[in-house]
């Protein structure tokens, strides 16, 4: 008899469920058998009721995306002996952050809302019509290739850390769609979308946790697209906010003393025109510095100097 | 055992109770630190975001000055330890290498570069791969028998797996490993492997607050009498912001965070006061009462 392994499964049906519940199913375990063939093999064997969605079977559709012991996966790509690899069991769950429709299904509304929020289509040069199509160097395509290859399966706003506490933030997958049009060399809209993404909810609300690079099946990279937006949005010197602030002043202090000051930093990211904000992080302060946590005197490196020339020949390089 | 001390910014500020504790339990290890003095801030992820290549000029300088002196680096944070092995990761591709070593010549300070073999490790993973566990076990002299320990790792230790490459990210061991030598019980819960919320205190703080109230309350509710961090920035948030988290949450929490080295040191048998415990804005005294029923 073939070994077999566990797999503990999410089930809810809200018209005769009251509550969610897991279901186990002892599954055979051969060869290179992935998760989705695995519940394959429970619909079609076993519990006919259980119900997901899937359909390429090779990670093109975006279709199986599920929460797999913790972390969001495409469950036609993950082989069942890699998560025996760190796991006794397999433990499958929907996808985070969205609402369950019935057992594995979730409605994908909040994705498709959110994507439709960036403008995610080019906007070229509509009085410049060409004959021929609009061609793009292979260089130029490199430059948003990974950010292209997005299927939409909405596993990194699974596990968005972000978007689990505050349901405004664009979220991953659409801000790397929103990099893809404005980096794109024949986009003619791109500082109207710098500014746009720079509002609330935009590419200054990433919390640069890494989950979306890390779960991301096609190597999008999320967050280093979002990474890739805030310095266009830097570079083009379009907007002056906390996002803007922290980053500038925080390579400006280190250029300063090697040591990052974390009593000017703070200070100089909420502005000291803004009142209120510093009256906010008061008693904060306060509370630290009763408990030795804010040095009087900030300390430096000794070659700060040498920090500055290097500062300056990447600057002059460029 | 023997590294070039890398304690990065925080440790030597917000945070000094990390860095004096930690160079306690290293001499109390035999663990022979170097402090790179003259080494700048490991940019943490930020100075990056403007300027990729000044961010990997200053660390390949760092990397170094650990090269010349033919030891590998160890950090005591996990945003430095993850801006510092994506920065590695870059600078082991030999014409980037090249470039950015371009950037240090000049004035014979950096004289020949950066070579790309600088090894780099947190404490965390000092303990585990070069101490050893069992090493461990045995240098312990108080088991934190009754203590029930939330371990936090912080998402630059795990996160991408592919630059890091120590824990695995969906099911990380190490800290857990670590606190079942200490003698304590490691707690399970999810958001062992989440976001603390540090990087947007200032820019979305509700979100960043939410976090925070999220691990520590769940972590709680798991019974935790205390979570354990390598991270310094986590523990800006869970501890020192705890206060306004539990304002926005409305309801209390008083989960303590301990760093990594503290919960070692009281293994050690280093007193609440040598380890810097007092320095914590949320009361640390039931976690070594029940640790070490002083
Ligand atoms: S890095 Fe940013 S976008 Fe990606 S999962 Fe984390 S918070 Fe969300
Ligand atoms: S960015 Fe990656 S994880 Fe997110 S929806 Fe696109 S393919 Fe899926
Ligand atoms: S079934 Fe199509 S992506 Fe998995």
């Amino acid at each position: 008899m073939a070994e077999h392994t566990t797999f503990k499964v999410f089930r809810y049906n809200p018209e005769t469920d009251s509550k969610p519940y897991f279901q186990s199913y002892q599954v055979p375990l051969q060869g290179g058998k992935t998760v989705l063939d695995g519940l394959n093999e429970i619909k079609g064997q076993q519990d006919g009721t259980l119900t997901y969605r899937m359909s390429c079977r090779s990670a093109i559709c975006g279709s199986c995306g599920m929460v797999v012991n913790g972390h969001s996966k495409l469950v036609c790509r993950l082989q069942i002996a890699e998560v025996l690899k760190n796991f006794d069991e397999v433990v499958i769950e929907p996808m985070r952050n969205f609402e369950v429709i019935r057992d594995l299904v979730v409605n994908m509304d909040r994705f498709w809302d959110k994507m439709d929020k960036v403008t995610p289509w080019l906007v070229a040069d509509e009085e410049n019509v060409p004959a021929t199509e609009r061609l793009q160097s292979p260089a130029d395509f490199n430059v948003i290739r990974d950010a292209s290859s997005c299927i939409m399966c909405g596993v990194c706003l699974s596990d968005c850390t972000s978007l689990e506490v505050d349901s405004n933030f664009l979220g991953p997958a659409a801000l790397a769609k929103a990099f893809r049009m404005a980096a794109d060399s024949r986009s003619v809209d791109r500082e109207e979308r710098l500014l746009e993404l720079s509002k609330e909810g935009g590419v200054w609300d990433c919390a640069r946790c890494y989950e979306c690079v890390q779960v991301c099946p096609k190597y999008v990279a999320p967050m280093e697209t979002i990474m890739k937006l805030r310095e266009m949005t830097l570079k083009a010197d379009l907007v002056d906010n906390r996002g803007t602030r922290h980053v500038e002043h925080f390579t400006e202090l280190v250029l300063d003393s090697g040591i990052l000051d974390e009593r000017r930093l703070p200070m100089k990211t909420v502005g000291l025109t803004d009142l209120k904000g510093m009256l906010h992080m008061a008693p904060t302060g306060l509370r630290m510095m009763l408990k030795g946590k804010m040095p009087l005197i900030h300390p430096h490196i000794k070659d700060v100097d040498e920090l500055q020339r290097i500062a300056h020949k990447v600057e002059e390089s460029k | 055992m023997k590294y070039a001390f890398f304690p990065g910014c925080v440790a030597k500020q917000t945070c000094p109770e990390l860095y004096h504790s930690t160079k306690k339990v290293a001499q109390a290890l035999n663990i022979d630190l170097v402090e790179l003095e003259n080494a700048a801030c490991s940019g943490a992820g930020v100075v990056s975001q403007q300027n990729e290549a000044l961010s990997d000029a200053l660390n390949a300088r760092t990397f170094a000055m650990a090269e010349k002196q033919a030891l590998p680096i160890m950090t005591i944070c996990s945003t430095c330890q993850g801006a510092f092995c994506r920065a590695n990761k870059r600078l082991r591709q030999e014409p980037y290498r090249d470039k950015i070593n371009g950037y240090l010549s000049g004035n014979g300070k950096n004289e020949g570069g950066y070579k790309g073999t600088t090894k780099i490790k947190h404490f965390l993973w000092a303990l585990v791969e070069d101490l050893g566990i069992e090493e461990l076990k045995k240098r312990v002299k108080r088991p934190l028998r009754n203590l029930k320990v939330a371990s936090f790792y912080g998402c630059h230790l795990l996160r991408p797996s592919d630059a890091l490459g120590f824990d695995n990210p969906d099911n990380p061991t190490s800290l857990e490993k670590v606190i079942d030598a200490l003698g304590a019980e490691p707690v399970d819960y999810d958001g062992r492997t989440r976001c603390c919320g540090f990087p947007i205190l200032l820019e979305n703080e509700n979100a960043s607050m939410a976090m925070v109230s999220k691990h520590t309350l769940e972590a709680k509710e798991k019974g935790s009498d205390c979570m354990v961090t390598p991270c310094p920035l986590c523990h800006l948030n869970l501890d020192v912001q705890q206060p306004n988290a539990e304002k926005i949450a409305r309801q209390k929490i008083g989960l303590p965070v301990l760093h990594l080295p503290q919960l070692v040191g009281l293994a050690l048998g280093f007193s609440e006061h040598e380890m810097g415990l007092h320095k914590h804005i949320v009361p640390t005294g039931r976690v070594v009462e029940k640790a070490i029923g002083s």
